[in-house]
């Protein structure tokens, strides 16, 4: 089949960029979204042009390092799913494709549809994590966790940090991010210690990195490719309003 | 051979239950004082990378950390499905550190050295403590306590689980703990930053050269010692299940370095993945074994017979595994499984628009469990099926082939991890110590996590506490000359303007690999390789195209630097599987099989690794044997009749 694509160029982080058009023949129902882009990058090669640059590793939905805005939303229409994880079965003949990249003021575009997602990373350094050093655990079994407890930490550790909640955002606000972070260790006895320094730690982080404020459009939970529920930012803003008077009260 | 090193493996004296124990206490120590003086490099932020510079980081070592992925996170290791597994027995079912000890050592075929595969038995524990008092979420039972389950055949329940997540669970944790160690200021977080060759300096490795992926400068890097944690090879064949930026090409300038690389040839084909399906196809996506439980397998009986599969009646259908292995039956080992659908297909009987697949068939069981019950076991694989191919296998067969999934070979070290270059450890897949010839599912993971939080962070400071070398900083005229040989080999590839991207190449490079260097492999076929590589090396540095430009963002000069170094490994791979003429493991060689067609493993003449020593571009690399030592697990034949 024939597909025509628009597809956003820009060569560098302070270059402008524009939506350039694009049309490949000869796509095949079986291709992978990303597969479609190769083939297209492979033809650009061919006729002496650059190819357009994105991300990708697992191509199977969990590396979390592809994300591309596909017609206006975020990793796709279909829902509940990555970029690579996108065939080409749910395209027709003739389709028009709007391709740009993932966009927030705290993400800067690096090349075409190549993004910098560090701020993730500095937001989990202010506390994603239980402060334990290798050799220092007791036994496992000695720390029973509910199954539920372990069922619900799991629904939020399923995150795979692709930025596609803060690119759905109008706000362009990561605390879908956080929140799934700061709310796994919350059902966890692990996580307890820590509980109010992790929320102050990560919220402060979130906000210094310039994402915006939550007001509760939800597009970030119909975008993530993990279904993970805007629950967790519910929680997310209890612990942190709860560490803020402890802290204050102290 | 007179001039090549002697490869000792350091295996410590005494019986293999104490050698670790014994081992650890005879190791010397670094002054914790001290401690923060010595800058490590550690590239890789898999479970091996991320869980060696998290240890290292806290011990107080000054830790520089390597990786190609906008962050340490996303590192392949994140992909793995199924589970990890330890020795805790707590199913009461028999299992103990003997157990994973003897069931590893067999399950490599006796390749593999006893006293590593005891150490990683014995801190197998450990890892699951610790990564449980990290919050990895692993899947739990009502009353609290950890769940197992039994995996790829083993007669024990020892494999721990995060629903179908484990490896990005495992991952997590690591890349939790490694953040940790950046907030403290122990660790630097160097992404987007691919390691191109490796610095020595009085022939210790003292240094390494990247290219910063974004600005597509060279940079350099100084240390007391270099860790290498890159993982594993298997897109040398193109399509694998490995994540696409998975490349060979730190450990291969290692290995021209003077590291040897061992067993290159040992790779492992994973039975159960989604075929491919058209030219373009970029990867191949496992499919959990466990469908195997219920599935039955099956080609038609007559060659080219391309009717739709509920048109073939029964008696026109072979269940080939189970007609051939009566007691196993669609349960035999991932190997013999492979090398069975490589058969039927090579017959003229396999199916689908290729004819590389066979079906997996749950006819059968829906019939006998439900729809609904097979939906409670197997639901989230079906809809990944459903949805890669469009197919529902509720309805139809699914349609399944073998793919590339997990290299047993790998840098040589020596007990303590080292490499043959002073210096340079290698860590988790890309090394080549536990698995022999054949790797168990579940066993990677866990050989990861125990090279990085257990093992390493006692023997890097063995290292460090007993070599004196002076204070080196990437000013060394060292550094200049690699830096300028890196240069150089980037200007080479960037001036060819031919007329094919490294992908043709890739691809091209991949098929000779899966067709003669797959799963099984013949002297005929593999002379033919070993004359075709060269020849696709010599074009692709003629005939090249890399767009843009080097000092910049250039995904297609990343991926031409790992092509050229496969077009050179998949040789090496070829020749050391030409070499090892007897079958043993993944690696079967037609030759070496009985009146059965079963493979023939032969002791006498390869009971040993097989160490590969680099002597320059174009020159037949040298053969350097350790022999290996079974005074425990006495090698016996695997039979699965
Ligand atoms: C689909 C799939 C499922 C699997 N399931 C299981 C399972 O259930 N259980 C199990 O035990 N095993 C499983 N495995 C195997 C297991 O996942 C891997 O063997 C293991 O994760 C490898 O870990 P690693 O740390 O050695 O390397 P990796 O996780 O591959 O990490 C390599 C790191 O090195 C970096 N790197 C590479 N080259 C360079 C360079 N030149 N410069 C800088 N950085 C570099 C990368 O960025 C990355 O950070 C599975 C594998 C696959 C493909
Ligand atoms: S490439 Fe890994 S999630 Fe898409």
């Amino acid at each position: 089949m024939k597909i025509n694509l628009k597809i956003w160029r820009q060569s560098g982080p302070d270059a402008p960029g524009r939506l350039v058009d694009y049309s490949i023949d000869g796509i095949d129902q079986s291709q992978s979204f990303l597969e479609m882009l190769d083939t297209l990058n492979e033809k650009i090669i061919k006729d002496g042009g650059e190819p357009v640059a994105f991300e990708s590793d697992c191509r199977e939905g969990i590396c979390g390092n592809c994300g591309l805005v596909i017609n206006g939303v975020a990793h796709g229409e279909k829902g509940a799913c990555t970029t690579c994880e996108v065939r080409m079965r749910s395209f027709q003949d003739g389709d028009t494709v709007t391709i740009e990249p993932f966009r927030a003021k705290a993400f800067p575009i690096i090349k075409d549809l190549v993004i910098n997602r560090s701020a993730f990373d500095r937001i989990m350094a202010k506390g994603g994590y239980v402060a334990v050093n290798t050799g220092s655990a007791q036994d496992a079994n000695l720390l029973p966790v509910h199954k539920d407890a372990a069922e619900a930490a799991m629904d939020s550790a399923a995150c795979i940090g692709c930025g596609a909640c803060v690119a759905a955002c109008p706000n362009a606000s990561a605390s879908l991010f956080v929140g799934a972070k700061i709310s796994q260790y919350t059902w966890l006895p692990q996580g307890q210690v820590e509980r109010s320094t992790r929320a102050l730690g990560m919220v402060k982080q979130m906000d210094a990195e310039g994402f915006g404020d939550c007001s509760n459009h939800a597009e970030c939970e119909a975008a993530c490719p993990k279904e993970i529920s805007i629950a967790n930012i519910s929680r997310m803003r209890r612990e942190y309003t709860k560490a803020l008077f402890a802290e204050q009260g102290s | 051979m007179s001039d090549a090193k002697i490869l000792d493996a350091k295996i410590p004296e005494g019986p293999v239950q104490d050698k670790w124990t014994s081992h650890k206490f005879n190791m010397k120590l670094v002054n914790p004082a001290n401690k923060r003086k010595h800058t490590v490099i550690v590239v890789g932020t898999g479970l091996a990378g991320a869980s060696a510079a998290a240890s290292l980081g806290e011990l107080g070592y000054n830790v520089l950390n390597f990786c190609i992925q906008d962050s340490p996170r996303r590192a392949h290791s994140v992909a793995a499905q199924g589970g990890i597994n330890a020795a805790k027995n707590y199913q009461n079912d028999g299992d103990s550190v003997y157990r994973l000890f003897y069931d590893t050592v067999k399950g490599g075929d006796f390749r593999a050295r006893e006293a590593n595969v005891h150490r990683l038995a014995e801190v197998s524990t450990s890892i699951i403590d610790q990564c449980a008092a990290q919050g990895v979420p692993f899947a739990r039972e009502y009353g609290g306590t950890l769940a197992n389950r039994s995996f790829g055949g083993a007669q024990v329940s020892r494999t721990f689980y995060a629903r179908g997540q484990t490896g990005q669970q495992l991952l997590l944790g690591a890349y939790g703990a490694l953040m940790r160690q950046v907030e403290a200021g122990s660790v630097k977080l160097f992404p987007r930053r691919e390691m191109l060759d490796l610095v020595k300096v009085d022939d210790l490795a003292r240094g390494i050269i990247c290219r910063n992926l974004v600005s597509g400068e060279l940079e350099r890097y100084a240390a007391d010692a270099v860790l290498l944690c890159t993982g594993g090879y298997s897109t040398v064949f193109y399509l694998s299940t490995n994540a696409v930026n998975c490349n060979a090409t730190a450990a291969w300038r290692c290995y021209k370095r003077g590291a040897y690389f061992a067993n290159p040839c040992f790779t492992q084909i994973h039975p159960t993945c989604i075929p491919r399906m058209g030219e373009t196809q970029s990867k191949l996506t496992l499919m959990s074994e466990s469908l195997r439980n219920d599935g039955r397998v099956w080609v038609p009986l007559k060659k080219g017979d391309d009717r739709k599969p509920s048109d073939i009646p029964e008696n026109e259908r072979d269940y080939y595994l189970e007609t051939k292995y009566p007691a196993f039956g669609n349960l035999v080992p991932r190997d013999i499984a492979s090398r069975s659908a490589k058969e039927v297909c090579d017959e003229g009987r396999g199916v689908g628009p290729t004819g590389y697949a066979v079906y997996l068939d749950f006819g059968d069981a829906i019939n006998r469990l439900g729809k609904e019950a097979i939906r409670q076991r197997y639901g989230n694989l079906f809809s990944m099926y459903h949805e890669i191919t469009g197919d529902d296998p509720y309805e139809t067969p699914m349609m399944i082939y073998p793919a590339p999934h997990y290299t047993m070979g790998g840098l040589w070290v020596d007990y303590n991890l080292m490499t043959t270059v002073d210096g340079l450890f290698a860590l988790g897949e890309a090394n080549f110590s536990d698995h022999g010839s054949n790797r168990l599912g579940a066993s990677a993971l866990m050989q990861g996590l125990s090279d990085g939080y257990f093992v390493i962070p006692y023997t890097l400071g063995n290292y460090i506490a007993s070599t004196s070398m002076k204070a080196v900083d990437t000013d060394a005229p060292e550094f200049d000359q690699v830096e300028k040989e890196v240069q150089e080999y980037i200007d080479n590839l960037m001036s060819m303007d031919g007329d094919k991207t490294a992908d043709e190449y890739h691809r091209q490079l991949g098929n000779i690999m899966i067709d003669k260097v797959g799963m099984s492999r013949d002297t005929e076929g593999l002379n033919w390789a070993l004359e075709e590589i060269p020849k696709i090396r010599e074009e692709f540095w003629k005939n090249l195209r890399i767009p843009g430009d080097a000092k910049d963002y250039n995904k297609e000069l990343e991926k031409a630097g790992r092509v050229a170094d496969f077009l050179e490994l998949g040789e090496l791979m070829a020749r050391d599987a030409l070499e090892r003429n007897e079958s043993c493991g993944g690696h079967f060689r037609v030759e070496s099989q009985d009146e059965e067609g079963e493979a023939k493993r032969d002791d006498e003449n390869y009971c040993h690794a097989a160490a590969w020593r680099y002597l320059g571009l174009g020159d037949t690399p040298e053969l350097v044997k350790e022999p290996l030592h079974y005074e425990n697990v006495i090698p016996s034949t695997r039979s699965y009749k």
